[in-house]
């Protein structure tokens, strides 16, 4: 067989796909929590980040700029690389283990999540502008016609809006993160890329583990598309508009076609 | 800047009866002049149309009413406050304050040519939010408010669509529920069946008439020259930023005094 002669260990292949070891399944554990928690943060400083760049003060605009601009100009190897040693090694600060409730967090995790967080919400922030300019200035107008303060209107009217807006962006830069985990191995994060290296080198079957890792990359990314569907048509409905009933499947499928046949691509 | 007339000492003394006291409003947007010296009162329930041609000025002096313009110069008092000033502790007038001017808009209604209203919500939230936000009503409370609210104007029954699933009539008559559920003083309507078909105008009509019949002061932007002769008090007809004319329904429409006015009217009776 053509494959035999490529030396690819099939059953190896079969057994770490249907079968991954406690390591395996640890590495892509620590992906998924810290993209998760990772993004959370992000969108909670974007937000601020966001509102700091419409500030009517001159300087706040000016720090969230200067803010985005640092962390979007920088590639987040170099942040985490600061972050985690260049700290240390300047006595600034040194990431410790801490554990919480009996769970240890590792310092690099520590480290990972909150570069990850910074760096994302740089994005986020101006995604979040968009969704914030997004929103008709009637909405704003028609909110403090009722005698809301320009905060309140914020709040209640402007920003819940935006959200609609935010999301299909925010998705593409989630599923974006999710594979940018891969680069927190520098800093010595057990994430599924590093955890994949040591089985690829204790093993020499590297073609057959990172074929492993690349599907369960693809899955997550999968799964999050499934949420991300399902997070639009939900806020879709809040909005009273309702999608054309249609199966999961072909939902997912139109995921998957030229873009120019959907919305996003579309011209008139 | 701001001139003490002599209107506001006499307010604290007692009911004037005026609601709107505009006094000598100037408004530039960068080297355009929109508004020259706009001066009106407004007693209580009365109601003013203000027509003219687009660019005239209407819709800029309807929103320096409630502040959503700042004027350059000029006063505007409603219902005896200076809108967007206040009296510090040591008796000055001083810049009011996003939340005092909030105050100050929240016993004035207004509602937009576009309806504005908020697409994620109901009918019945749209109307629920500012009594529960602003007035700090109980969730209870503002449900019951609202619910009269749209009865009054006639869509109870659609209380829990979205605005996305109403027609253009009728959002506009939820519109006008929201700002009555706040209890306003005044209602401010800029150009309100502007965007509607005209199948469905007659409806929010007959709603404004109703209020002003119970008596609601209103200052209304319109082009609908039939329903103001028949629901204004007065008409004023705006021109290149001023008022050129002010009268009766009868003296404005049958026999307008200004030429400006007579030339506009040919083109829109």
């Amino acid at each position: 067989m053509l494959i035999s002669t490529l030396q690819f260990d099939t059953s190896f292949f079969w057994h770490e796909l249907f079968g991954p070891s406690n390591a395996f399944l640890g590495g892509l554990w620590r992906t998924v929590y810290i993209s998760v928690i990772a993004q959370v943060l992000a969108v909670v400083i974007g937000l601020v980040v966001a509102l700091a760049r419409r500030s009517t003060l001159r300087i706040i605009r000016g720090v969230a700029g200067a803010y985005v601009w640092v962390l979007r100009g920088t590639p987040l190897l170099v942040q985490l690389v600061i972050v985690y040693d260049g700290l240390a090694a300047t006595d600034i600060y040194r990431f410790q283990d801490v554990t919480v409730l009996g769970v240890t967090i590792l310092a690099s995790v520590q480290a990972a999540i909150l570069t990850l967080a910074l760096n994302e919400s740089a994005y986020m922030s101006e995604i979040i502008r968009a969704g914030l300019a997004a929103v008709d200035v009637g909405q704003n107008e028609a909110a403090l016609s009722v005698g809301m303060t320009p905060t309140q209107a914020m709040r209640y009217v402007v920003v819940p809006q935006a959200m609609r807006f935010v999301i299909p962006p925010l998705g593409n830069d989630f599923n974006a993160m999710m594979k940018s985990t891969s680069v927190l191995s520098v800093i010595g994060v057990p994430e599924l890329f590093l955890i994949t290296q040591e089985i690829s080198s204790s093993t020499f079957h590297t073609f057959e583990i990172f074929m492993d890792a690349a599907l369960y990359y693809l899955a997550l990314t999968t799964i999050w598309a499934f949420i991300q569907t399902w997070l639009e048509a939900r806020v879709d409905r809040s909005w009273g508009i309702e999608r054309a009933q249609r199966s999961w499947w072909a939902s997912i499928r139109e995921r998957f076609q030229d873009p120019k046949t959907l919305g996003i691509g579309r011209r008139a | 800047m701001v001139s003490s007339s002599s209107f506001e000492a006499s307010s604290t003394g007692g009911d004037t009866g005026l609601i709107v006291h505009a006094h000598d409003i100037h408004k530039s947007f960068g080297s355009l002049e929109v508004l020259k010296g706009v001066s009106l009162d407004v007693v209580r329930g009365e109601v003013v149309v203000l027509i003219g041609p687009s660019g005239s000025g209407k819709t800029t002096f309807l929103r320096c009413i409630n502040h959503f313009e700042k004027p350059d110069s000029g006063a505007v008092h409603v219902n005896g406050h200076l809108i967007g000033s206040k009296l510090d502790r040591t008796g000055q007038r001083t810049e009011a304050s996003a939340r005092d001017v909030a105050t100050q808009r929240a016993e004035i209604g207004f509602v937009f040519q576009h309806f504005n209203l908020f697409p994620n919500r109901t009918a019945l939230e749209n109307v629920m939010l500012g009594p529960i936000k602003v007035q700090k009503l109980s969730k209870e409370q503002a449900r019951t408010l609202a619910m009269e609210q749209l009865e009054k104007v006639g869509l109870g029954n659609k209380a829990d669509r979205y605005p996305a699933q109403l027609s253009g009539g009728q959002k506009q008559r939820v519109a006008i529920a929201r700002s009555l559920a706040m209890n306003p003083a005044l209602m401010l309507f800029d150009e309100p069946t502007s965007a509607l078909d005209p199948e469905v105008i007659g409806e929010v009509l007959m709603v404004i008439r109703d209020l002003a019949n119970e008596g609601m002061t209103m200052v209304i932007v319109s082009h609908e020259i039939g329903f103001a002769r028949e629901v204004a008090d007065r008409v004023a007809m705006f021109d290149d930023g001023q008022i050129v004319e002010i009268g009766t329904p009868q003296q404005l429409f049958d026999t307008p005094s200004q030429a400006r006015t007579k030339s506009f009217l040919s083109k829109v009776l």
